[in-house]
């Protein structure tokens, strides 16, 4: 078990490492840079004015000169300055992770919630008028693109309550925090809970014709302890994954729910950066991103073997 | 006293406008959203009036455009940090009578060091440097600022310049502190003004609060403006129907938006109004075939500005040449005289029957087109006129290939003149000829993306620049703007208008006319609520 962690680990800081060289260079690549844009918003104005800014930030330094020095101060704990607000990049990104973390979570809580149970349903009752209304429902919450449901929910909010749920000021208590988060985590879950409810059923359906199912049920189980307390812990597994993938993604990739509800979080943030070319912030940001991507992954990997005995993570 | 003498001298008082000065209300927070998150708080090193709009109630300037009359002209600028002005007999000096007992936000008493500092720096002189001084060519014809002791500040002048006073009462014109540096006003500025800088978080808010201690006793009768920076436009208006905020962005509203907002929050208050940014053709005159005036003439006269405006704004812009036309404009050619102009008259299919002769002249054909990218800034107000753009130049042979740049290469692009034919936007925070010609059309600026260089026009300039009688300037500038549309310098398709809403209980905005960037001092607006 320790090897495996360890040599885990090791693979994480190598993924890490390549994602940082990746986001460097791609950011590198992409034409224009602060300088051009900060020139933009302004109109064009003097180039003499322009080189004196990118000697200030460093950007006429080599690409290898920038590299080192960002990855020296990322080990230092130093994330640099961000080019557009002159703070320090970790005073600008910190604030923003508990927002988009509480949404995520409120919207992983959302789609496990509707999506397993639903899922378990749709399979017990397989074939049935139920199950078609599940699946069309699941596959109607695939195919809503997050931004037009978005826009929907805002659009009826003003029509039928005269108001409109989205993010105006930091919440003060955690019961605004949760009427604040509930209509844009539903908006976003929905997606997530229709490929968590189809996946479910999938799996649910694949063990449920297994052997043991049938020798549970003829030793005289009942349905609740079949369905819940062998079939879907079996059929976990892969449920896991999904939702280990869909937590990595609601913390990067809710850009379009954070735009239609205003939600100043963290992909949001991060889509401006990259508009503004303000490097240390987009690095950074990626980084973070990435290392909860990685981290996702391994809690999943060691989620298996608590799931299933059988899975031996040494091996 | 009568009761009817009494009723007589109260009808008297209201009608003297008194009464007003009553109703006014003290207090409350007016709430706005704000389309972008500005690039810095510092409106001396921006040209956006995102700037002005969230930050120029933070400052005063030396004078400034009365701020409840909507069309700017030199008649309406009034003092603000000034208490009078005065030209010299040869009209070469501009002196400023300064106001006594005004303190900064941070207590530190404002005096005439910080006006000279102020525009040290513009001109580039001081070692507090700006990282970016977009209008430093404002100032090119001042020589100096001096100060005779702490009252008093005098403008020396190259030439006489009577525009001066104009831009100095530009919202792009406020005074800063001299003890405050060009970095820290990028991030927590200091003025003079009607309310103090709380705090901007880039992406998320903007927030003002009330200057207790305003030199202008009463004022302002707001407690702060808090500005909510929200970039998807479909959430904003649906937050300002929805009651969320007070005021929409000004002059930001699009024509159909403006249909939603009034069918669905019937009780707001609504204008559209110019806002003098012009669309125009930009058209890379020194690289073949380009450097053919035919060519460029024969694109001129197949615009059809009508469809621009019937297509994009429902009917609600206006044509005009390099200056805004009447009636917000006051400088603008009148129609009368646009019509003369070849390709502005109304018959379309003469003008493009006379541009196809022009283009079969050059050896182009229905059988020999020319093909071309049409570049654009990838943004829908640049993009969408561009379509049609390109719609419309096929009927004289060209085929056009919309080339969409990034907003962060635009500017470096058209400035290096990597391009062929352009859509450009073109603002005017004043309204004179001065900023448009020297800014625009001078040989050699920064800003003439066209290179359009005529040195005996540029005299012109001068000539009208130095005018101080405002019939004849205004008789030059017509000629001028004139032969700059004959000479195909950068064909103006329209002049846009916009949408400014607000609630019912929101009172005493005025929007301007003639510019989206000198109206935002937030003073006199007041919440009746």
């Amino acid at each position: 078990m320790l090897s495996y962690l360890i040599r885990r680990l090791g693979l994480m800081v190598l993924t890490l490492f390549g994602i940082s060289i990746i986001i460097f260079t791609l950011l590198r690549v992409v034409p224009g840079n602060i300088v051009d844009v900060l020139f933009d918003a302004a109109g064009f104005v003097d180039p003499a004015d322009k080189l004196k800014i990118e000697q200030d930030l460093g950007l006429d330094k080599s690409i290898p000169v920038q590299y080192a020095t960002w990855i020296g101060g990322l080990l230092r704990g130093d994330l640099g300055y961000s080019y557009v607000s002159e703070k320090p990049a970790l005073a600008e990104i910190l604030p923003r992770i508990p927002i988009t973390a509480r949404l995520a979570a409120l919207a992983l809580l959302f789609a496990v919630s509707l999506g397993v149970p639903l899922g378990v349903i749709s399979a017990v009752r397989q074939d049935t008028k139920l199950d078609y209304t599940l699946r069309v429902f699941s596959l109607a919450g695939l195919s809503l693109p997050a931004f037009w449901l978005g826009l929907l929910i805002l659009m009826a909010a003003v029509a039928l309550f005269g108001s409109i749920p989205i993010y105006s000021a930091a919440p003060k208590t955690w019961f605004d925090s949760l009427v604040m988060y509930a209509v844009p985590a539903a908006a976003v879950g929905l997606r997530s809970s229709a490929l968590i409810m189809r996946l479910t059923r999938s799996s649910m359906l694949e063990v449920l014709r297994q052997d043991y199912i049938r020798t549970a049920r003829s030793k005289g189980a009942s349905d609740r302890t079949v369905n819940y307390g062998h079939a879907l812990q079996n059929a976990m597994l892969p449920i896991v994954t999904v939702i280990g993938v869909e937590a990595a993604f609601l913390i990067g990739g809710l850009i379009v729910t954070e735009t239609v509800f205003n939600i100043p979080g963290v992909a949001r943030f991060l889509v401006e950066a990259i508009r503004w070319r303000d490097y240390p912030i987009v690095q950074n940001l990626v980084m973070f991103i990435a290392v909860i991507v990685v981290l996702s992954n391994f809690i999943v990997d060691l989620l298996y073997a608590v799931l299933d005995p059988r899975i031996k993570l040494a091996d | 006293m009568t009761g009817k003498r009494i009723a007589l001298v109260a009808g008297l008082w209201l009608a003297s406008g008194v009464l007003p000065a009553f109703a006014q209300k003290q207090g409350g927070v007016l709430t706005m959203y704000h389309r972008d998150s500005p690039a810095s708080a510092s409106i001396h090193e921006e040209a956006t009036y995102s700037n002005n709009v969230a930050f120029m109630a933070i400052f005063n300037n030396l004078v400034m455009f009365k701020q409840d009359v909507p069309q700017n002209s030199v008649d309406s600028i009034v003092p603000d940090l000034a208490t009078s002005w005065a030209w010299s007999a040869d009209n070469t000096k501009l002196t400023f009578k300064l106001r006594d007992g005004v303190t900064w936000h941070d207590g530190k008493p404002f005096t005439s060091a910080d006006v000279k500092c102020t525009f040290d720096m513009l001109m580039g002189k001081s070692t507090n440097k700006f990282r970016k001084n977009p209008r430093k060519s404002w100032y090119d014809n001042v020589v100096d600022v001096t100060t005779n002791g702490d009252g008093e500040a005098t403008f020396n002048l190259k030439r006489p310049q009577p525009a001066l006073i104009s831009l100095l009462a530009s919202g792009y014109t406020p005074i800063y502190p001299c003890h405050a540096s060009a970095a820290d006003m990028r991030t927590k500025p200091i003025g003079t003004g009607p309310f103090k800088f709380v705090e901007f978080k880039i992406n998320e808010s903007i927030k003002l609060v009330r200057n207790p201690t305003y030199w202008k006793k009463g004022l302002p009768y707001l407690d702060g403006i808090d500005f909510t920076i929200i970039p998807n436009r479909s959430t904003a208006i649906l937050a300002f129907i929805a009651g969320k905020f007070d005021m929409t962005f000004p002059t930001e509203v699009t024509v159909q938006l403006m249909k939603d907002i009034k069918g669905q929050a019937p009780q707001a208050v609504c204008k559209f109004e110019s806002s003098n940014v012009n669309t125009n053709l930009i058209v890379n005159r020194d690289a073949p075939p380009f450097d053919n005036l035919s060519i460029r003439r024969a694109m001129a006269m197949a615009i059809d500005r009508k469809s621009f405006i019937s297509i994009l704004f429902e009917g609600q812009a206006d044509e005009g040449g390099a200056l805004l036309p009447p009636p917000a404009g006051i400088w603008g050619l009148p129609q009368e005289q646009l019509q003369t102009i070849p390709g502005y008259g109304p018959d379309v299919k003469k003008n493009r029957d006379e541009a196809r002769k022009l283009m079969e002249a050059v050896g182009y054909s229905a059988d020999k087109r020319l093909k071309v990218k049409v570049s654009a800034r990838n943004i829908p107000v640049y993009r969408d006129p561009a379509v049609i753009l390109i719609d419309q130049l096929k009927e004289i042979y060209i085929d056009g290939e919309l080339d969409v740049v990034e907003t962060a290469n635009w500017f470096s692009k058209v400035a290096r003149k990597d391009y062929m034919i352009g859509l450009n936007l073109t603002g005017n925070a004043v309204d004179d000829p001065d900023q448009a010609f020297y800014e625009n059309f001078a040989c050699g600026s920064e800003r003439n993306y066209t290179n359009y260089c005529n040195k005996d026009l540029e005299k012109d300039f001068d000539v009208q620049s130095q005018e101080t009688d405002l019939a004849k300037r205004r008789a030059l500038a017509w000629a001028i703007d004139k032969k700059l549309q004959e000479d195909v310098a950068r064909p103006v398709i329209f002049y846009s208008r916009y949408g400014s809403c607000w609630q019912s209980h929101v009172k005493g905005v005025t929007v301007m006319v003639n510019s989206s960037y000198n109206g935002y001092r937030y003073e006199d607006v007041w919440l009746d609520k």
